[in-house]
């Protein structure tokens, strides 16, 4: 193993990597799907479920927030056989990051000034009516650069997957060192696929949170 | 029309109201007046079930606003219940409280569409009409913040009365307003009164306004009513001591 940068090496790792940021990507997309609507559903029940509903939830969803991915992606991997381990690795990641996404959207929903509920009422709009026309919409709009950046977040820690096989694209750039001797290349083209995809995000998400604050 | 019979309100140890009673008639314009902390307030957002009673019971045209009759007992109210009678109930805040995520035809005719069940056509020509009167037609598809307070409160005022409520509560309406806005409020409102038959009641510094549109004054301190009549009465000759020194600090400013 030498530490010279070779360009042939580069390109002939280029291909895999690329194979695997196509998992990486897939599990990212898939995970946020996941999180954005489970961690939705976690919120509303935490404010507005009747308590024998919401306590269990919140002890539950707070347990999960504060334990290890790689912990959870390993239990769950060698507990369920049912599933290949990229829907394993999704839907653990999914999971662990809606108790984040929840925590984001109860920061919205409790933005929101008691004013509109006070109006909404004074108007007799019936409950789940004020929460989906009226308070919602405050609300995300007010998260969605946070719920953006635990989207860049979770992006950067699909590498995790690599303890439960999925070959994303950290592990593709592992094994090609492994087959070749030859680290530099690979690894250093994998960091700078992710900062290619993570830096325009971040762009664009401070893009939006300025239009949104206006 | 409207009956507070022994209610009492306190928050923690601090009591607002203390065993009040009075009545307001169909029709009537009633002003409250007294220092802030002397209940006026609170008086509204009971009417609007923003706030539980500690004890005693409001009446709404013969029910019960607070109490559900069960047979010949009177129980705590239900939420579903509550939302009948509360539908008779409009209210303006100081703080306008519109919908900033719905324009402004949108923040009228969300509630009859959703509450009262009109359909879109008839609730937007409703708002277009209560938007004239408000005289804010030209603002049909701006946002709130693209508002000035005293636009935004008149907006209010016509979302209120989309819902064509018996009762009106109008909560410090003009408190927020910079001074050279409250003018128009107030002769949107003064048209309303003259206008209309809808039940008013008024909080307000305005002391011109309450004597110009209302046909009683109540004078609160401390949680009960000091002296109430009508305006001229109140205003110009006051019995009550404090009523004299109350009125003295307002008129002076």
């Amino acid at each position: 193993m030498s530490a010279h940068w070779s360009w042939d090496r580069a390109f002939e790792a280029l291909p895999v990597l690329l194979e695997g940021f196509k998992i990486t990507l897939i599990a990212t997309v898939l995970g946020f799907l996941i999180s954005v609507v489970l961690g939705l559903v976690i919120a509303l029940i935490r404010q507005a479920a009747p308590r024998w509903v919401s306590v269990p939830v919140r002890a539950v969803s707070e347990f999960i927030r504060l334990t290890p991915l790689v912990v959870q992606l390993l239990f769950v991997y060698y507990t369920f056989t049912g599933l290949s381990p990229l829907q394993i690795g999704v839907v653990v990641l999914g999971i662990h990051y809606s108790t984040y996404m929840a925590e984001v959207y109860r920061a919205g929903i409790e933005a929101v000034p008691v004013g509109q509920w006070e109006a909404a009422r004074a108007l007799s709009i019936a409950p789940t009516r004020t929460w989906r026309a009226i308070i919602l919409p405050q609300a995300i709009r007010r998260v969605v650069p946070a719920l953006g950046n635990y989207a860049v977040s979770m992006f950067k820690d699909t590498p995790f997957l690599f303890a439960i096989t999925v070959v994303e694209m950290v592990t593709a750039a592992q094994q090609f060192g492994a087959r070749h001797f030859q680290y530099l290349e690979p690894l250093t083209l994998a960091g700078v696929i992710f900062l290619l995809a993570s830096y325009p995000t971040s762009l664009l998400i401070r893009r939006l949170e300025r239009r949104l604050a206006r | 029309m409207i009956r507070f019979d022994d209610v009492v309100k306190q928050f923690g140890d601090h009591v607002v109201l203390d065993h009040l009673d009075f009545q307001v008639e169909r029709g009537d314009r009633v002003t409250l007046i007294g220092p802030s902390g002397s209940g006026k307030t609170t008086i509204l957002r009971l009417l609007m079930t923003l706030e539980k009673v500690n004890d005693g019971v409001i009446w709404v045209d013969g029910a019960p606003l607070t109490h559900e009759e069960k047979g010949s007992k009177l129980v705590p109210a239900s939420e579903k219940y509550v939302r009948r009678i509360r539908r008779r109930i409009g209210m303006v805040f100081q703080q306008f409280n519109l919908f900033p995520n719905m324009n402004v035809i949108e923040n009228i005719t969300e509630a009859p569409i959703h509450v009262l069940g009109l359909d879109k056509a008839a609730a937007a020509k409703r708002a277009r009409e209560l938007l004239e009167t408000v005289g804010l037609s030209d603002k049909e598809t701006a946002h709130p913040t693209q508002l000035s307070g005293g636009q935004q409160q008149r907006v209010a005022i016509a979302r209120a009365l989309a819902m064509d409520p018996d009762i009106l509560l109008l909560d410090e309406v003009t408190s927020a307003l910079d001074p050279e806005l409250v003018a128009d409020v107030l002769d949107v409102l003064r048209d309303v009164a003259r206008t209309t038959d809808i039940t008013m009641l008024i909080v307000t510094h305005e002391m011109q306004f309450a004597r110009d549109v209302s046909n009683r004054v109540m004078m609160f301190d401390a949680g009960r009513i000091v002296e109430e009549g009508d305006p001229a009465t109140i205003f110009t000759a006051p019995k009550h001591e404090r009523t004299k020194t109350f009125l003295k600090a307002v008129l002076a400013d």
